[in-house]
């Protein structure tokens, strides 16, 4: 199959996609999510009603559960405690744990009647006292699989969504095992300035000191702090900033020249970044603990090494270089040896790839390809060294991981200008994350923790 | 006759009756008149001497009017040359997509510049390298870069000291029009020159 037929081929299936409103590009696979219902309540304290629902929203947007809506709300449970009967056939029926069912417990729910709707999960949020419950159902086994307790800050406090992202990522845990991405944020630019938003759209914050142009926000693996590039009296600086307190440092060496897309190690003690003199753009690495120890990593002397990215082990780094005429991903050990091609490319039909972003868990390399003119998102697989294109319709460039490794932020102007959307790679679901124009540079953060300050 | 001499004395004692019963009003008459006329007279006098003042005034306001625009004149062909020495310096270059080497057709353009870095040995000046939007973000300051270094190399190829040049690179972010067209687009995929130090008293090249 020709390039040109197999790109009008993901077009159209890109936009076809997009007339439905939800899935692109990929292959989406049917069947493999567990259902959940939400279990409807009325009431129950401030504040629950919202925390209900942003519990619901991030579960919805972990795009690991078939959230389902029951019709009527309280009727169904409430009609439910008459004595469950359980069908010989279900297929937990051969589980011991007749006794939970029991109509003597007024708390049971009506397991058969959700397994019929197709949960595999029913989740509770109550409240007693100042501790918020989230009761965690297995319908299969007709039990509850795990309470957690969170005691929320109030509404209106700093921390409160967190709080409750942090609470959703705990059922997803107690669910499926792995965390959910729902305490997480992005930092982007806009109009030279760099913001954070919830990965829930939610609280959108400046977080840029100066007004001065900034660009390239990158998270420090603790979520505490981040850096990012600054345009001053002519040169590119780069600033390391604390998240909390928003105060910021230059880094060692920087202001001598244009520095850009700082990166930090795994470890945080190294940052890499591009730095352009009058030889080019190389690559070079300081170590930020002790603001010292500045090491030049790539001598590119007639072609350009920029957009460093650190692998997660922190061995390797993988980075944008022009030394086959157009950019193009390689990769390279840490410490500046062994320099290599790393997403294959036809030399004079592919066109210039950038941006490269390693996913946490190791095993991916996202970044933007043009493509016939546009920019479109890829992913490189580390271990077979194949290309996969992501997205088709309109320009879609600059991606960034999620901590679960299968959602990317990324910018797309799909709706008539730029803006921010999430893709899962697993369904192909896509959702904006913004809805205003001009954003772009996201920087997906880590798992945040809770913030040292409100922790007594 | 006898008749006329009586009819005219007659004539004249009825004037003089007349004049008598006119009463106090009789002497006051030729009085207004004389006053008119003197201030008439040096009103003239006046208005004489105001136009001889407002002509003197107009013609040393006029000699002045003159000698400052002859002053005028040749301070603006001053700084219209050094405004046209500093334009021709400021006038910018533009590149091809996603390149950085120097087109034939700014060859002129950069001469233009090395003669007046030639003929100003205390101009120094900053080389801006800058994008369209289609490239990376990112990639496009290592791309501005090349082409601010394109030109100053030029420069220097052409004997100016590395020294007097900075350079730098903005990527796509200062664009200098908006649109999203070829049109925008070649705009904005170019250098800027702007003077850093030395630039009060441009010298034309000789």
């Amino acid at each position: 199959m020709t390039p040109l037929l197999l790109a009008a081929l993901l077009v159209m299936q890109d936009t076809s996609a997009i007339d439905r409103g939800v899935r692109i590009g990929i292959v989406y696979r049917p069947g493999v999510r567990p259902g959940l219902v939400m279990l409807p309540r009325s009431g129950g304290g401030t504040g629950l009603d919202s925390v209900r629902a942003m519990i619901s929203r991030d579960l919805d947007y972990s795009d690991r559960f078939e959230i389902i809506t029951l019709p009527g709300g309280d009727s169904i449970r409430l009609a439910s405690s008459s004595t469950p009967t359980r069908s010989p056939s279900s297929r937990r029926s051969s589980s011991a744990g007749t006794s939970r069912a029991a109509p003597a417990n007024p708390g049971a729910l009506n397991y058969p009647l959700y397994q019929a709707l197709g949960a595999d999960f029913a989740l509770d949020v109550t409240r007693t006292g100042d501790t918020t419950l989230a009761t965690l159902h297995d319908v299969a086994a007709a039990d509850v699989r795990r309470t957690l307790r969170a005691a929320l800050p109030p509404p209106g406090s700093p921390d409160y969504r967190q709080a409750v992202h942090r609470l959703g990522d705990q059922v997803v845990q107690a669910a499926l095992g792995v965390t959910g991405i729902g305490a997480t944020r992005v930092l982007f630019v806009r109009d030279g300035k760099v913001y954070q938003i919830d990965q829930d759209g939610a609280d959108q914050k400046l977080v840029s000191s100066t007004n001065r142009q900034a660009m390239s926000p990158a998270w420090a693996a603790d979520g505490r702090h981040f850096a990012y590039m600054e345009f001053q009296a002519g040169k590119g600086w780069l600033f390391l900033q604390d998240m909390a307190t928003g105060k910021r440092i230059p880094v060692s060496s920087t202001g001598t020249a244009l520095d850009f897309t700082p990166a930090f190690s795994p470890d945080q003690l190294t940052m890499a970044f591009s730095r352009a003199t009058e030889e080019g753009t190389d690559l070079y690495s300081i170590n930020v603990k002790s603001n010292c120890c500045l090491r030049r990593l790539t001598v590119g002397r007639f072609s350009d090494n920029l957009s460093p990215t650190f692998s997660p082990d922190g061995q390797r780094i993988a980075f944008v270089s022009t030394r086959p005429g157009l950019p193009q991903i390689y990769v390279m050990a840490a410490d500046g040896t062994d320099q290599q091609l790393f997403a294959p490319f036809d030399y004079g039909v592919t066109g210039s790839s950038n941006a490269p972003e390693w996913s946490p868990d190791g095993q991916s390399v996202a970044f933007h390809r043009d493509v016939a003119g546009t920019l479109q998102v890829f992913v490189l697989d580390v271990r077979t060294r194949t290309v996969r294109q992501l997205t088709s319709v309109g320009r879609n460039e600059d991606p960034t991981w999620a901590p679960d490794s299968r959602h990317l932020a990324f910018v797309s102007d799909r709706s008539g200008y730029r803006q921010l959307w999430i893709i899962d790679l697993d369904t192909g679901r896509i959702r904006p994350l913004l809805q205003q124009s001009g954003a772009r540079l996201p920087a997906w953060s880590p798992r945040l923790s809770e913030a040292p300050s409100t922790t007594p | 006759m006898k008749s006329v001499s009586l009819l005219l004395v007659l004539g004249l004692s009825a004037a003089v009756v007349a004049s008598s019963c006119g009463g106090s009003k009789a002497p006051e008459n030729p009085v207004p008149n004389a006053d008119s006329a003197a201030a008439a007279e040096r009103a003239r006098q006046d208005s004489i001497a105001a136009a001889q003042a407002e002509a003197d005034r107009l013609a040393r306001e006029e000699a002045e009017r003159v000698a400052r625009q002859r002053e005028a004149d040749s301070l603006a062909a001053l700084s219209r040359s050094a405004e046209e020495v500093r334009n021709m310096l400021a006038s910018m270059i533009h590149f091809d997509l996603d390149r950085s080497n120097i087109r034939s057709d700014d060859m002129g353009a950069l001469d233009q510049k090395v003669a007046i870095l030639q003929a100003n040995p205390d101009l120094r000046i900053r080389v801006g390298g800058h994008c369209d939007e289609r490239g990376s973000d990112e990639y496009n300051l290592a791309l501005g870069n090349r082409r601010a270094q394109a030109a100053k190399q030029y420069l220097v190829s052409h004997g100016i000291d590395a020294s007097r040049i900075e350079t730098q690179s903005w990527g796509e972010e200062r664009p200098l029009v908006d649109g999203h067209d070829e049109g925008a687009w070649s705009q904005n995929r170019r250098a800027e020159f702007e003077v850093t130090s030395g630039g009060d008293n441009l010298r034309r090249p000789s």
